[in-house]
C-alpha cells in the first residue's frame, strides 16, 4: 500500500477565523497542520512593531490560535508549522511554549527559523528593485528585507522532532512541501516531485479559498453553509499525488471548479511557478471529482529551482489621509458630484501638497469606473484620500471632508477620517547564499 | 451573453500586476473562450484601470485562461489609493465582458 500523509490548512490569512482550524485539528486525521498568516506588508509592519518593542514582533493571533488547537495537536502527535513567527519568530517560539506550559503541556518541542531578514546584507547595495530604482537608493526609508526561504531549514526542524515549527517569510507552499520532504525523503532536486508537492500547497496555503471561501456566487456557484466553512486537508502520497477534501459536515464544498480557482490564484506564468525550492509547473495539473467533497489532484511536475530567492523589501513612503462622507435620496448623485468637486477646490485653495489624490463616489465609480449609462444611485459616498510626505499634511484631507458638515451640500452624513502610515513593498531577487537559515530549540 | 455565463474568475495580486483567472464552467465552452477572449479584449475591457501589458497563459487541461495584467493596481497593492487596493473585484469587472452568441 502505498504511504501518505494527511496535511491540513488552519489559517490562509492573518485574520483567519479559528474554529475551522480546530475542527481539522480534532476530527481531520492529520499528521499536520500548517498555519499560513504572512501577507507581504505584514512582515514589514511587525518589523515596526519589534522596533518599538523587542519582544513583539509575530502574529497577534498566535496565542490564541496555539491555545485553541495545541491540545488536539499534542494528544494525536500532529506537527504544527507556521510563519506566524513573523519579524520575530524567537519570540513567537518563547509564547508558544509559555503557552504550552499553561496548557501543562510540558516539554513540548518548539523550532524557531530565523535567517530569512536580509536587511543587514541587502541594505546600501545596488540590487535592482523589480519596481525600478535599487535598494540604495531607498536610503534610511528601507525598513524591512526578507527573504522567501524554502522547505529544506523547515524539513530539518520536524526531522529533529520539532512539534511547532515558528519561522518568519518563507515560501507558503514550503510550509506544506516540508511534511512531504521530511516524511517521504524527497531529494532536494527531485524537481517532478517537489512540483506536485508545491501544487498541493499551493491549492492549500489559502485554506478556506480552496473549500468554497471566496467562491460564492448566488445562482451561478453556490456554496452552502459559509458561516461554517470548513478548512481544506490533503491526503498526499509518496509520489506528490493528493486527494483533497475537507471534514465531513463542515461548511463549503470541495470540487473541481474551487480546486482551478484556487490553482490560479496569484500565478502568473502556470509553466513557471517560481519557488525557491522548484519552478513548479501547473500546465499538465489535473483535477478530477473523487467522491462528495473530494478533488484527485495529479499531474503537477517541477523543473530545477533558479538559485535565486524572492525578497520582500518594505519602505517608508509617506502618510495616507483620508476622508468620507454620504449623501442620500434624491439628488444624492449631483450633492456628491458638488461635494467632489467643492473638496478638490478646497485641496488646491489651502495649497494641499499631496504626491498622489483621488477623489472617488461610492456607489458609482470608487472601483471599477462609472460604464457607459450609470443608473441614479440612492445614495453615493464621497471618499476622498491621498499620500503626503507628512502625518500633519495627510490629516488636512479628512478635516476639508468633515468641513463639509457646515460647508458643503445639503444632508451630508456619516463623516469618517483617518490618517496613517504608507510602508510600500517593493521586490527584488538575491543569491540564495545570501539567507542565512538558522534553527532554534525551545522546550515548553 | 456575457462571460460570465460561460466562465468564472478569481483575481490575485502581486505588486502592481493583476493576475485573473478565467475557467470555463463547460469544458465544450473552453474553445470558444480561447478565440474570443483575447489579451486585446481584455485590454480594452479594462482600458483606464491597466495601464501595462496583458499576457495570457492557455490551461487547456482545466478549461482555463491565465490573463496577467501589468499596471493594473494603481501603483501597487501597498501604495494604491483605491479602495479595492488588492484588485480583488477586477475578477467580478472580467465577467462583464460582452461575448457574441453563437451561430
Amino acid at each position: 500500500m502505498t504511504r501518505s500523509i494527511r496535511i491540513g490548512a488552519g489559517a490562509g490569512f492573518s485574520g483567519d477565523r479559528i474554529d475551522p482550524a480546530v475542527e481539522l485539528a480534532e476530527q481531520g486525521g492529520l499528521h499536520y497542520l500548517v498555519f499560513e498568516c504572512l501577507a507581504e506588508r505584514t512582515i514589514a509592519l511587525a518589523q515596526l512593531a519589534r522596533q518599538r518593542d523587542p519582544e513583539a514582533g509575530y502574529d497577534k493571533l498566535l496565542a490564541a490560535r496555539m491555545q485553541a488547537v495545541l491540545p488536539a495537536c499534542r494528544r494525536q502527535g500532529i506537527r504544527i508549522v507556521t510563519n506566524m513567527g513573523a519579524a520575530n519568530p524567537l519570540a513567537a517560539a518563547r509564547k508558544v511554549a509559555e503557552v504550552a506550559r499553561g496548557l501543562g503541556l510540558a516539554g513540548l518541542k518548539v523550532a524557531a527559523l530565523t535567517g530569512d531578514d536580509v536587511a543587514d546584507a541587502l541594505r546600501g547595495t545596488e540590487t535592482p528593485l523589480d519596481e525600478g530604482g535599487t535598494v540604495a537608493g531607498l536610503g534610511n526609508r528601507l525598513v524591512s528585507a526578507n527573504a522567501y526561504l524554502g522547505a529544506a531549514p523547515i524539513a530539518e526542524a520536524l526531522a529533529g522532532g520539532a512539534e511547532v515549527v515558528v519561522t518568519g517569510r518563507v515560501a507558503d507552499p514550503a510550509m506544506f512541501l516540508a511534511p512531504m520532504i521530511r516524511e517521504f525523503g524527497w531529494s532536494l532536486e527531485d524537481w517532478p516531485r517537489l512540483g506536485r508537492g508545491t501544487v498541493v500547497g499551493h491549492l492549500l496555503e489559502c485554506a478556506g479559498q480552496v473549500t468554497g471561501g471566496y467562491f460564492a456566487d448566488p445562482g451561478f456557484k453556490d456554496v452552502p453553509d459559509l458561516a461554517r466553512l470548513g478548512f481544506p486537508l490533503a491526503e498526499v502520497t509518496e509520489d506528490g499525488d493528493a486527494l483533497l477534501t475537507k471534514v465531513p459536515g463542515s461548511g463549503g464544498r470541495v470540487t473541481p471548479a474551487t480546486c482551478k480557482e484556487q490553482l490560479l490564484y496569484e500565478v502568473h506564468d502556470p509553466a513557471r511557478y517560481l519557488q525557491p525550492d522548484v519552478a513548479a509547473d501547473f500546465t499538465g495539473v489535473r483535477l478530477d471529482p473523487a467522491g462528495e467533497d473530494a478533488v484527485r489532484i495529479t499531474g503537477g511536475t517541477g523543473t530545477a529551482r533558479t538559485g535565486m530567492l524572492k525578497v520582500s523589501v518594505g519602505c517608508h513612503e509617506g502618510w495616507f489621509g483620508e476622508g468620507q462622507i454620504s449623501y442620500a435620496g434624491p439628488g444624492a448623485l449631483a450633492r456628491g458630484e458638488l461635494a467632489r468637486a467643492v473638496v478638490r477646490e478646497r485641496l488646491r485653495l489651502i495649497g494641499l501638497e499631496a504626491e498622489d489624490l483621488r477623489l472617488d463616489l461610492i456607489g458609482l465609480d470608487a472601483i471599477i469606473g462609472a460604464g457607459s449609462a450609470p443608473a441614479e444611485p440612492r445614495e453615493v459616498r464621497l471618499r476622498v484620500i491621498g499620500r503626503c510626505a507628512s502625518a500633519a499634511a495627510a490629516e488636512r484631507i479628512g478635516h476639508e471632508v468633515d468641513s463639509l458638515y457646515l460647508n458643503g451640500p445639503a444632508s451630508g452624513g456619516g463623516v469618517t477620517t483617518s490618517v496613517r502610515e504608507v510602508i510600500g513593498m517593493r521586490s527584488c531577487l538575491v543569491p540564495a547564499a545570501m539567507a542565512r537559515p538558522a534553527l532554534h530549540w525551545l522546550e515548553a | 451573453m456575457l462571460l460570465r455565463d460561460l466562465a468564472h474568475a478569481r483575481a490575485g495580486d502581486k505588486g502592481d500586476t493583476s493576475s485573473i483567472g478565467v475557467i470555463a464552467y463547460r469544458a465544450e465552452d473552453y474553445a470558444r473562450l480561447e478565440r474570443l477572449l483575447t489579451p486585446e479584449r481584455v485590454r480594452a475591457h479594462f482600458s483606464g484601470i491597466v495601464h501595462g501589458e496583458v499576457r495570457r497563459y492557455a490551461l487547456p487541461g482545466i478549461g482555463a485562461l491565465n490573463f496577467v495584467m501589468e499596471g493594473a493596481l494603481g501603483g501597487g497593492v501597498t501604495r494604491s489609493l483605491a479602495l479595492d487596493a488588492h484588485g480583488k473585484c477586477l475578477a467580478s469587472a472580467m465577467l462583464e465582458i460582452e461575448l457574441p452568441d453563437e451561430a
